[in-house]
């Protein structure tokens, strides 16, 4: 008889694990084999949580309790006081259960259901969480057609950022004719800082499969293939050991569940190019070729994969699926607003109190996701703008904070949902130098097929590195909007078409800014190195020698007890001096 | 692993029924709605034998495949005279406490308290003045 009364769930997404939570479920188990209670007590490795700032993380059931920053010295007072004494050990609580933690009170998480809830590397788990019924009722009770209908019904979008409607998708890759087709799911998820895709496949890898399967079934494929970087090497550990164990169950292989329907999923490792995570270039890469796109269309759902029609997903798509399929397209229709259904994953970054991950439905305040989930910027500095859509996107300034986040609202913007990256920046961030960060990216991720994204976006980052060092005119700037409309007019696929978003968004939110940068010679927020100038306040010197004789270069001259002075010709801007003045009498301009 | 496949929905509806063992714990934790059965584990608990109290009620639980009946451990209550503590919390009503519960007593909680709806009066600590 089962007498295991209490479960310790350990988070092992890549955030904690690089944080030694396997280190913390292997003292969890020491302790408790210390004290003889294996038979009560089960420490299971989980997906992420979300709430990586707080990461290592143990929740505890059926108590619920939310354990966080956890270290494996902890192990040895959870297991003295919870486990044998019942005691509730404050110091490692966020708060009193995990329902009152404003991290999670607004969140709705269909996507991430089952991440820190199942154990992703036992099948048993999933199915007991209504794993592969989805793909069951599917099989046993629906024409493909009928699954269309509901995916369409559904209203669900694209989640890898431009939102295409998904059941659509899979019709148009149906109606195609061909007897040989196929499903991929892009898990090439490249964007910085967003890690929703990675998680999902780390946390519930079943889930992906099943939906994969689903879409076989409604698309007439027998074929799957699961394009991910090779940068997720836990991801990709997890997602073939689910694959094994769904092919030991049956559930994916020849005739699943007794049916006609037959379906397997393979692995393609991607080397981590930006540009594969655009569908024409990600099949090139499939087939062994470079990764470079081409023109559409043809679309993949009537020329796809070795040619043949194939319906490209991504994960967090995938991962909507099931739970459709289960509570039906009305149930999914009435999440969200009337163009945008369903929820959104955003990875939240940058100087942000929260950082992880959050699914809220769509429509929530911005302002609501910074301040009520993500609590507010760090260190009490004042909010700059929200970079939303990675390299793709824009930045939305603070004045937005009150837009719906959906797909249309932030179009508007002149940024974009993207994959649901959200980078918080502060009083401290030139919005000039993000640009320009953003653009170096994408410089070196083209894939130089053609010319406007090869050519133009080398010169647009040209003149913004011309600008944050003081060169800059204000015809550079009518310049850079000239070539950012060209470029985006004339580029063969997506990453060229929205490269110059980030520089045309903060153009039209904060060309007060690039103006600072031309006309003042100045940066208004402090970063860039070039454009600062030190000097010393006459008045306030000490003559100290302090700063002379911290300077690497050196260039500050001056006698014991009189006033110093910095040779501007020959100072490298370190700062070094700034920080080192006992009396605040050096002056950062 | 098995290394039966599963043929059908049904096949697969009853390894979810066989495994739901393996997460009820967590679903159990995750519901709002639940019965919570305290067991009072301090030193003077288990001393007075908490542990095979403990026991017991999971296996009947497991038993009657009761859902949403959570059993924690607890701290001393103070009434270490009284050990072993079993307090019954039903959402919505005064939480019921037991005292000198053994095995026997732990089962019947659950047969007659939880699936039953009837406070076992003679077994209780107090019967007034305990929210």
């Amino acid at each position: 008889m089962n007498r295991i009364r209490m479960h310790m769930l350990v988070c092992g997404g890549t955030g904690c694990v690089s944080c030694d939570s396997t280190e913390v479920k292997d003292a969890l188990v020491r302790e408790i084999m210390e004290h003889g209670l294996e038979n009560e007590v089960q420490v299971t490795i989980t997906g992420c949580f979300g709430f990586c700032e707080k990461g290592p993380i143990v929740k505890v059931y059926p108590d619920n309790v939310f354990y966080v920053r956890v270290s494996p010295d902890d192990a040895k007072i959870l297991v003295g006081e919870h486990v044998i004494k019942g005691r509730v050990v404050e110091k490692l609580l966020y708060g009193d259960t995990p329902s009152d933690i404003p991290f999670y009170k607004k969140q709705m998480r269909i996507a991430l259901r089952n991440c820190g809830l199942i154990d992703p590397e036992k099948i048993e788990d999933y199915i007991s969480v209504d794993g592969y019924e989805a793909l069951g009722r599917v099989l046993t009770g629906m024409t493909p057609q009928q699954v269309i209908g509901v995916i369409k019904g559904s209203g669900l979008g694209g989640r890898g950022g431009g939102g295409f409607p998904t059941g659509l998708k899979w019709e148009l890759t149906a109606k195609a004719a061909g007897d040989k087709k196929y499903v991929i799911c892009n898990a090439d998820e490249g964007d910085p800082g967003a890690f929703m895709d990675r998680s999902i496949l780390e946390g519930d890898p079943h889930s992906i499969l099943e939906a994969m399967a689903i879409a076989g079934y409604a698309v007439g494929a027998d074929e799957g293939v699961v394009y991910i970087r090779a940068e997720y090497p836990l991801a990709v550990e997890r997602l073939q050991k689910a694959i094994n164990q769904a092919e030991a169950f049956g559930l994916l292989g020849d005739h699943i569940l007794g049916s006609d329907f037959s379906f397997r999923v393979g692995i393609n490792l991607g080397a981590g190019a930006f540009v594969c995570g655009e569908e024409t270039s990600l099949m090139n890469s499939v087939q062994g070729g470079r990764g470079e796109p081409r023109i559409k269309p043809p679309f993949p759902s009537e020329t796809g994969l070795w040619s043949k029609p194939t319906s490209i997903n991504n994960v967090e798509t995938f991962a909507n699926i099931c739970p459709i399929i289960l509570n039906g397209a009305e149930w999914f229709s009435g999440i969200g607003t009337e163009k945008s259904k369903g929820t959104k994953v955003f990875a939240l970054a940058g100087k942000i109190n929260n950082v992880g991950l959050v699914e809220v439905p769509m429509g929530m305040r911005l302002g609501d996701i910074i301040y009520s989930i993500g609590g507010g910027v760090r260190g009490g500095k004042s909010f700059k703008a929200v970079q939303t859509g990675g390299p793709s996107g824009g930045c939305i300034p603070a004045s937005m904070l009150d837009i719906s986040i959906d797909y249309e609202s932030l179009s508007e913007t002149g940024s974009m949902m993207g994959s649901g990256g959200m980078i918080v920046m502060d009083e401290d961030d030139c919005m000039v130098n993000i640009a320009k960060f953003y653009l170096e990216f994408t410089v070196d991720e083209s894939c130089g097929k053609c010319t406007p994204c090869r050519i133009g976006n080398r010169r647009m980052h040209e003149i913004l590195s011309r600008i944050t060092k003081g060169g800059g005119t204000l015809d550079d700037l009518e310049q850079l909007k000239d070539l950012g409309e060209i470029i985006k007019i004339c580029s063969l696929c997506g990453l060229g078409q929205t490269a110059p978003n980030p520089v045309l968004s903060t153009l039209h939110h904060f060309y007060d800014e690039y103006e600072a940068h031309i006309v003042d010679k100045r940066c208004p927020a402090g970063a860039c190195t070039e454009l600062l100038r030190y000097t010393i306040i006459a008045e306030k010197c000490i003559g100290c020698t302090l700063c002379a004789r911290s300077c690497p270069v050196p260039c500050i001259s001056g006698e014991r007890k009189k006033v110093h002075d910095i040779i501007q010709e020959k100072c490298i801007k370190c700062g070094i001096c700034y920080k080192k003045c006992p009396v605040d009498a050096i002056e950062r301009k | 692993m098995s290394g039966t496949k599963i043929k059908t929905l049904d096949e697969l509806r009853k390894i979810r029924e066989r495994s739901k063992a393996g997460t009820k714990l967590r679903l159990t934790g995750e519901s709002g709605n639940r019965v919570t059965i305290s067991v009072g584990m301090a030193t003077c608990g288990i001393a007075a034998g908490a542990r095979a109290v403990m026991g017991a009620l999971i296996d009947s639980i497991n038993e009657n495949n009761l859902e949403n009946v959570a059993v924690v451990a607890t701290g001393c209550l103070g009434y270490c005279y009284a050990e072993p503590l079993v307090v019954v919390t039903v959402p919505e009503e005064k939480p019921v406490h037991y005292a000198n519960v053994d095995e026997d007593l732990a089962r019947k909680i659950i047969e007659l308290h939880v699936i039953g709806g009837e406070i076992i009066g003679n077994s209780q600590l107090i019967t007034d003045g305990l929210t």
